[in-house]
């Protein structure tokens, strides 16, 4: 335990402390806002502003369990975020007797089997093994059942169901099997660079439209997003994540040029799982599934960010 | 404190199915209650007892069938789990009311979960009810009766099947039926059931 403390790279430490302060003040500030009276609209962008800085304080969390407790419990942590993002997915899904089986078996074995796949950091396998085998052999065994009703439909939506909850979100974990050289032990700090730049591209992808956004994307598919907000905020999320070339094998300019990915494919995640999310008519994943937080409202940009940025590192830097 | 068996049996059922609680009609508190609920897979026990809050858990003991829950490992986990109160579906003998627990139950003070239809269905929407609810409603009547509706179970681990499938599953608690002077038994037993389907829309309910 001490020596694997003694590996951890000294930027941790300041990376960890810079973010404990700021959001600890971020937290006090919120504390404070929401204490003043407010109307209604007030008090939900209030409630807002909480939830956010919340999924903040999360993602610190993990930044630190990958780093103190290592990749093992990374991964724990981040099959269990599949696991909930899955059984929503699910949830909001319509299934037939035939289902069944596939899905018990899509959560207890093919689940927890690409986790310990990326484990192994054998490449070959976990990057096919759901696309080719798990999508293969659970509509086969539904198949089997012959329940043949809306047969393609359903088996459709599982699969996005297993691509998107398990099979991309997979590939954030996957980044601390990465070895690149000259970089031993910093692999977790890829994974925080990818968190940090998603999370900022939302949040000021949210700032810049709550104040300059005129101009929607896709008014039917997601009200919230704008020109402004989305040109705006990536443009800042890309500023901030250049300026972090120094914890990354990347050069500044390199560093500019994957921020703008991880960006752009976060901000095609929101988009496109808003509109998969209103086809399973649901305007929120937690809001429709009473009492429940939404992983999926919360991890969508990492989705389809995750696996582009995984494999941009592992072509070009490894 | 929680035994660690019950800790962990509330644990299994959060991950799986959720269990979150929506208080419409009412709110939890340490009044003697009789939940009665639609009934359509073998979670639905566990996942009322696990949906309420931790203090009441201790007070309020499921019904679950001898013939299923009394042997084994899922004795263990029904009475060390949860405190269940065993009946007998089947009447074995002739001469001993199975609804006779029960009332040692709620004599006793407890708070009781059951599932007024007697058997899983296998649709959402509950079928008849049968008369055990309308009797001990007559035999207490200083003991809540709360309509629950259990959202999406059926999907979980219906009847029949070995495997759940994890699905988020919603426990409604309505405004409690009070059995009205000189009301018939088919009367009651149908108003009872009506407050349980009421809460299986969630629009109307909220």
């Amino acid at each position: 335990m001490i020596d694997h403390l003694r590996t951890i790279p000294v930027e941790f430490f300041w990376l960890f402390g810079a973010l404990v302060v700021l959001l600890g003040v971020a937290s006090g500030v919120a504390a404070l806002l929401s204490r003043r009276p407010a109307d209604e609209r007030k008090a939900a962008s209030r409630a807002n502003l909480t939830a956010r800085i919340n999924a903040w304080w999360v993602m610190v969390g993990i930044l630190a369990v990958a780093f103190l407790a290592g990749s093992t419990m990374t991964l724990i942590l981040f099959g269990l975020a599949s696991f909930f993002a899955l059984r929503e997915f699910i949830t909001l899904t319509p299934s037939r007797p035939g289902d069944r089986l596939p899905l018990s078996l899509a959560f207890f074995l093919v689940l927890p089997l690409q986790f310990v796949l990326i484990g192994t950091a054998r490449y070959g396998i976990f990057a096919i093994f759901i696309p080719v085998y798990a999508f293969l052999l659970l509509p086969s065994i539904a198949a089997l059942r012959s329940d043949i009703d809306d047969f393609l439909s359903r088996t459709a939506k599982q699969q996005w169901g297993l691509m998107v909850a398990v099979y991309c979100l997979s590939h954030a974990p996957a980044l601390l099997m990465l070895e690149i050289p000259g970089q031993a032990g910093r692999s977790a700090l890829l994974l925080f660079y990818l968190l940090l730049v998603v999370q900022m591209s939302d949040v000021m992808q949210y700032v810049f439209g709550k104040l300059f956004g005129r101009t929607k994307i896709a008014p039917v598919v997601s009200p919230s997003k704008t020109v402004e907000g989305f040109v705006g905020g990536g443009l800042a999320a890309t500023a901030i994540g250049s300026a972090m070339w120094w914890i990354t094998p990347f050069t500044w300019v390199e560093s500019a040029a994957i921020s703008a990915v991880i960006v752009l494919m976060g901000f095609l995640g929101g988009l496109t799982l808003s509109a998969v999310k209103r086809s399973l008519g649901a305007k929120d994943w937690g809001v429709m599934i009473e009492g429940h937080g939404g992983m999926l409202d919360r991890t969508d940009s990492i989705c389809f960010a995750a696996p582009v940025f995984f494999h941009i590192v592992r072509f070009f830097y490894t | 404190m929680m035994r660690p068996s019950s800790a962990l049996l509330v644990g299994v059922v959060k991950l799986l199915v959720g269990a979150y609680a929506r208080w419409i009609g009412t709110s939890p508190g340490p009044a003697q209650r009789i939940y009665f609920a639609n009934h359509t897979s073998h979670i639905d026990t566990l996942a009322i007892w696990s949906s309420l809050p931790r203090g009441l858990r201790r007070r309020t003991r499921p019904i679950a069938a001898r013939d299923y829950w009394g042997t084994g490992i899922r004795k263990y986990i029904a009475t060390r789990g949860f405190g269940a109160v065993l009946i007998d579906r089947a009447r074995e003998s002739a001469d001993v009311d199975p609804l006779e627990p029960l009332r040692a139950a709620l004599r006793q003070g407890d708070s009781l979960i059951i599932f007024p239809e007697g058997t899983r269905g296998a649709t959402a929407l509950p079928a008849r009810f049968r008369s055990g609810l309308y009797r001990l409603a007559t035999e207490f009547p200083t003991v809540e009766l709360i309509p629950v509706y259990l959202d999406n179970l059926h999907r979980s681990l219906p009847k029949g099947a070995l495997l759940p499938v994890p699905v988020v599953c919603t426990v409604r608690f309505g405004a409690p039926v009070v059995l009205a002077n000189d009301e018939s038994k088919e009367v009651f037993l149908e108003r009872a059931r009506a407050a349980v389907v009421a809460l299986a829309d969630p629009k109307a309910a909220a």
